[in-house]
């Protein structure tokens, strides 16, 4: 099933690790490693992130290092502001709505 | 109108949280109104083009709010709000869930918590939204999107008529 971005970023390690490798690619060795770690782990958290695209594998040789996909946070901004548009509109409206009441209650 | 009305609208990723907050150049009781009286509602919330329609809705605990979003080109997109805590003119909560147009909910839904407060007779709405899941906030937004689409599209269609004569 696919993971939802919210269940990604709500947990912890999760964040975390984006952060850091938002900085510099990383493999799930050295990822194990800097947040003391099981590789089991690492992995479990390694597929939530890459199922909802929010990291990308890149193989280089025998090793894969992960990166931080920036387009993923990039819709879930442009949702944002779309959202935040659709809310605007509508108060404009009520703001009509309320100054017409006000004149015929006049 | 006075434009130095508030607006703050956040979203705290992490909890799931949409936060917004405006304020209205009215007394709280006409407010509290628009909030809760389904002939008022319909006048305004959808965005435009959208237009919304309640087929009924009972302002009390446990009551429900049955409507939907009707788009331009009359897609619905029908929503139920059940209004879970009523305390008047100062509080409401309600679960919202997208459904069918017969009634069957596609849960789970998402948390609406509305806060009314006056200060010199203007009027401050405090909304909260929680959502457990991104792709069904996402979800909030189809419909607008859906409706925004199809405004430029009738746009283009007519400056293309125009640019033919």
């Amino acid at each position: 099933m696919k993971q939802d971005l919210f269940q990604a970023i709500a947990d912890p390690t999760r964040r975390a690790i984006l952060t850091l490798i938002a900085i510099q690619a990383l493999t799930p060795n050295a990822m194990a490693e800097k947040f003391d770690m099981s590789r089991q782990a690492v992995s479990k958290h390694i597929k939530v992130l890459q199922e909802c695209e929010l990291i990308k594998p890149e193989h280089s040789g025998r090793e894969i290092y992960y990166h931080f996909n920036p387009k993923k946070m990039q819709e879930f901004d442009n949702w944002i502001s779309q959202f935040r548009k659709s809310w605007e509109i509508q108060f404009t409206q009520l703001d009509k709505v309320l100054s017409t009441i006000k004149k015929n209650k006049k | 109108m006075k434009n130095d009305l508030l607006f703050d609208f956040t979203v705290d990723k992490t909890a799931k949280t949409v936060f917004i907050t405006r304020e209205f150049a009215a007394e709280l009781s006409l407010v509290w109104d628009a909030f809760t009286k389904k002939d008022i509602l319909d006048q305004w919330s959808a965005p435009a083009p959208f237009v919304a329609k309640t087929k009924y809705m009972n302002f009390e605990v446990g009551g429900k709010r049955f409507y939907a979003m009707v788009s331009p080109d009359g897609q619905e997109r029908w929503a139920i709000q059940e209004y879970t805590s009523i305390s008047p003119k100062t509080n409401f909560k309600l679960h919202n869930a997208f459904s069918d147009k017969d009634e069957n909910p596609e849960l789970p839904g998402s948390e609406w918590d509305y806060t009314f407060s006056e200060e010199n007779g203007v009027t401050k709405v405090t909304i909260v939204i929680y959502n457990e899941s991104f792709d069904r906030m996402e979800k909030l937004l189809d419909g607008f999107r859906l409706g925004f689409t199809a405004t430029l599209e009738n746009l283009e269609e007519l400056l293309n008529s125009l640019s033919e004569k």
